[in-house]
């Protein structure tokens, strides 16, 4: 079993009729994912590529019964339109949209954490986002739901939660070349404020049957890293490896990443790092070397 | 996005906050002229403050008191065109090409106040001190009990039981004015709230904020203010886009800005071009790890364009430090014969100089080196991020040599 996402997975994009939302869902179908239709406000009715497109979110799940919404909505507008998909029944949002204004962000998790409240007292599984700024979610040879190449992904026992797009095909393609495929693959993002943390999706992959290791891909900015090793160390029955990117990096500036700052001499790599190894998780030195480092630990 | 302290002063001003009385002036005439028109308001001393980004102008010397005219002018002609060197310039230091001339107001009583987004605990945060004008960092670490903090909910924002608890914790309510202070602050508080949020803040610092003046006549004045802005959020405020000043930034950097290329200046000599911030970070680390030093970080983004890459080098070759160029590129939907061709062209275009080597991985990956091999380009093939980053290295070596 993979977490979150599978061959059953109904899909909708938000923003379906823009470039970047068509073309990223027609590769989506093409790896097998089920994506049923699309909703851009305004453009309901028509047809594009084969997809179906809807006015709204509650009119796409009517139509379709899809239960996971893919974002490509442009960055001012995203906030409002991950609310919508919540509201209309959608339990798993990959917003994919980079640029979101973090005080955007920051209502959109309290949207989210005042309905999983009530979601927990009526026995409801929690409302889920991915990202933003992230590159998706991928159960490999099962359902791609984001931007990363499917074809360096293997089905296998290895579960990967990165904050970064490249660092994870990196990642990917390492574990693939060593024989090591992957069960589910979770950008979380580069934003400091994101819907599903480390912590999270520890959780999911700990408790996952297919999955025997996990991979770690943090970066500097932000404790999420030290966080998730104390839980790591407390809770995770699974051998983890860990990489952190951004030990060369200058105080005080932006890495490309919204989240990537070391602010106030926090959110050093070499903090993270120390917090890591005090675990006992196994840190690779270089990015270069995640997939070796794994295979040791678990042969 | 930073903005200069006159205009951080301004804008508050423009949502109804009283600032200190004072002009921003470009030239020495401009001070002047400030000057007259304070003296015009019954203002006899006056502060010139140094206008750049960085903080500690004070220690450096960029900010003076002037008690007439003829000091004011005396102390323009220091200030005005300094180089100023505080240590969050670094020691090249920063050209003062603009000043805020503003009426004196000698503080009685300093704090500290500052809001700031806070990403560990969703939400803005706000935090103080009864002594300001000093390193809150420092103070954080140090005394951490002589600090304030406390958090604002996104949803129901400030509340005026923020207000009581920070003029408690401030000793407002010793004053002879307390009750009139309360009133003032208050509102103030709540005013730079609602400010923060409406104009996207990701800071908001008063440093400090002061009471000057003596008992009933005791007053609350900004003497400093510091603006900071979600990047992301600016489309939506032209306005604030308009504030920003250039010159205090790195060239290379405000060059990259307009090819929408993520680049950050650095002091070494190996210039890099990656795509994916995270991926550009660890290259840079890699880099490190063999002995090298990263003259950059570029992150080209997931849709190099052949206009980007030149783009790219261009800027990288305009820093004359750099002594070989290192490109990893991990196609993921971009294909890497599109790259190479990139690549190939603008390597062309801007003959290059330094050895240049290249890392291709991902989509096409065959495809993109072969075109690098027929380019007939001198250039340096790499099959892993590893081999990647010692031949750079290697090849710097070689260079310098």
């Amino acid at each position: 079993m993979s977490v979150l996402v599978n061959k059953d997975t109904k899909i909708i994009c938000q923003g379906i009729t823009g470039k970047a939302g068509l073309f990223h869902s027609q590769q989506c179908r093409e790896y097998g994912s089920q994506i049923v239709g699309g909703v851009t406000p305004g453009k309901g009715g028509q047809t594009v590529d084969g997809f179906p497109v809807w006015n709204s979110c509650y009119e796409a799940v009517k139509k379709s019964s899809a239960t996971v919404s893919m974002v490509f909505v442009p960055p001012l507008f995203a906030a409002d339109a991950v609310m919508e998909a919540f509201d209309a029944g959608i339990e798993l949002v990959v917003c994919i949209t980079e640029g979101i204004p973090v005080f955007d962000m920051l209502k959109v998790k309290r949207f989210i954490e005042s309905r999983n409240v009530q979601r927990a007292g009526l026995g409801q599984e929690p409302l889920r986002m991915i990202g933003p700024n992230c590159p998706g979610i991928m159960s490999s040879d099962e359902c791609k739901i984001g931007i990363m190449p499917g074809y360096i992904h293997k089905k296998g026992k290895v579960g990967i939660i990165s904050r970064s797009g490249t660092l994870t095909y990196e990642a990917v393609h390492q574990c693939t070349q060593l024989g090591m495929g992957q069960s589910t693959c979770i950008g979380i993002g580069g934003d400091p404020i994101q819907g599903m943390n480390f912590i999270d999706c520890l959780e999911l992959l700990n408790g996952d049957k297919q999955t025997e290791a996990i991979v770690m891909i943090g970066e500097i900015g932000g404790s999420a890293e030290e966080e998730a090793a104390a839980w790591i160390k407390a809770n995770c029955k699974k051998p983890v490896v860990a990489f952190i990117a951004g030990k060369t990096a200058p105080p005080g500036r932006r890495m490309g990443h919204a989240g990537a700052i070391i602010s106030g001499g926090k959110g050093t790599a070499g903090s993270k790092v120390k917090a890591l190894k005090a675990a006992g998780i196994a840190v690779a030195d270089s990015p270069a070397v995640i997939g070796q480092t794994l295979k040791e630990l678990i042969s | 996005m930073k903005v200069h302290e006159h205009q951080a002063k301004q804008l508050l001003n423009g949502h109804g906050i009283e600032i200190p009385n004072g002009y921003v002036a470009f030239t020495e005439e401009e001070a002047l002229e400030a000057g007259k028109k304070l003296q015009a308001k019954g203002i006899e001393n006056f502060v010139v403050k140094a206008q750049i980004h960085a903080g500690g102008r004070g220690k450096g010397g960029g900010v003076k008191l002037a008690r007439s005219l003829d000091e004011l002018k005396t102390t323009v002609s220091q200030i005005l065109g300094m180089t100023l060197v505080t240590h969050q310039t670094g020691p090249e230091g920063q050209l003062v090409r603009r000043l805020w001339i503003e009426e004196a107001n000698p503080p009685r009583q300093e704090s500290y106040f500052s809001l700031i987004m806070d990403r560990t605990n969703r939400c803005v945060s706000l935090l103080a001190a009864a002594e300001g004008g000093m390193d809150i960092e420092e103070m954080a670490e140090k005394s951490p009990e002589k600090l304030l903090s406390m958090t604002i909910d996104p949803l129901a924002g400030w509340q005026p039981y923020h207000s009581r608890r920070l003029f408690d914790f401030l000793g407002y309510s010793k004053e002879t004015a307390a009750k009139r202070l309360f009133k003032e602050s208050s509102k103030l508080f709540s005013q730079l709230y609602d400010f923060f949020v409406q104009k996207d803040c990701s800071m908001l610092e008063l440093n400090p904020l002061c009471l000057c003046g003596e008992g009933e006549a005791t007053k609350l004045i900004l003497l400093d203010a510091k603006l900071n802005f979600d990047e992301n959020a600016l489309p939506r405020h032209p306005e604030l886009l308009e504030l920003r000043d250039l010159d205090e930034e790195d060239p290379k950097e405000v060059e990259a800005s307009k090819y929408d290329l993520n680049f950050i200046s650095l002091d070494g000599n190996i210039g890099c071009m990656v795509n994916g911030a995270g991926l550009a970070m660890a290259t840079m680390d890699n880099i490190k790890a063999y002995g090298g030093e990263p003259a950059n970080f570029l992150d080209v983004g997931g849709g190099a364009t052949v206009e980007k890459v030149c783009a790219a080098f261009k800027i990288i070759l305009s820093d004359s430090k750099v002594k070989a160029i290192f490109v990893n590129i991990f196609g993921g939907i971009m294909k890497c014969d599109v790259i190479a061709n990139g690549i190939v062209t603008a390597a062309k275009e801007v003959s290059l100089a330094v050895p240049l080597v290249v890392r291709l991985e991902g989509t096409n990956v065959k495809a993109g080196r072969e075109i690098l091999q027929k380019s007939g380009l001198d250039l340096i093939t790499a099959d892993s991020l590893n081999d990647g980053s010692q031949k750079v290295v290697a090849a710097m070596q070689g260079a310098k040599s």
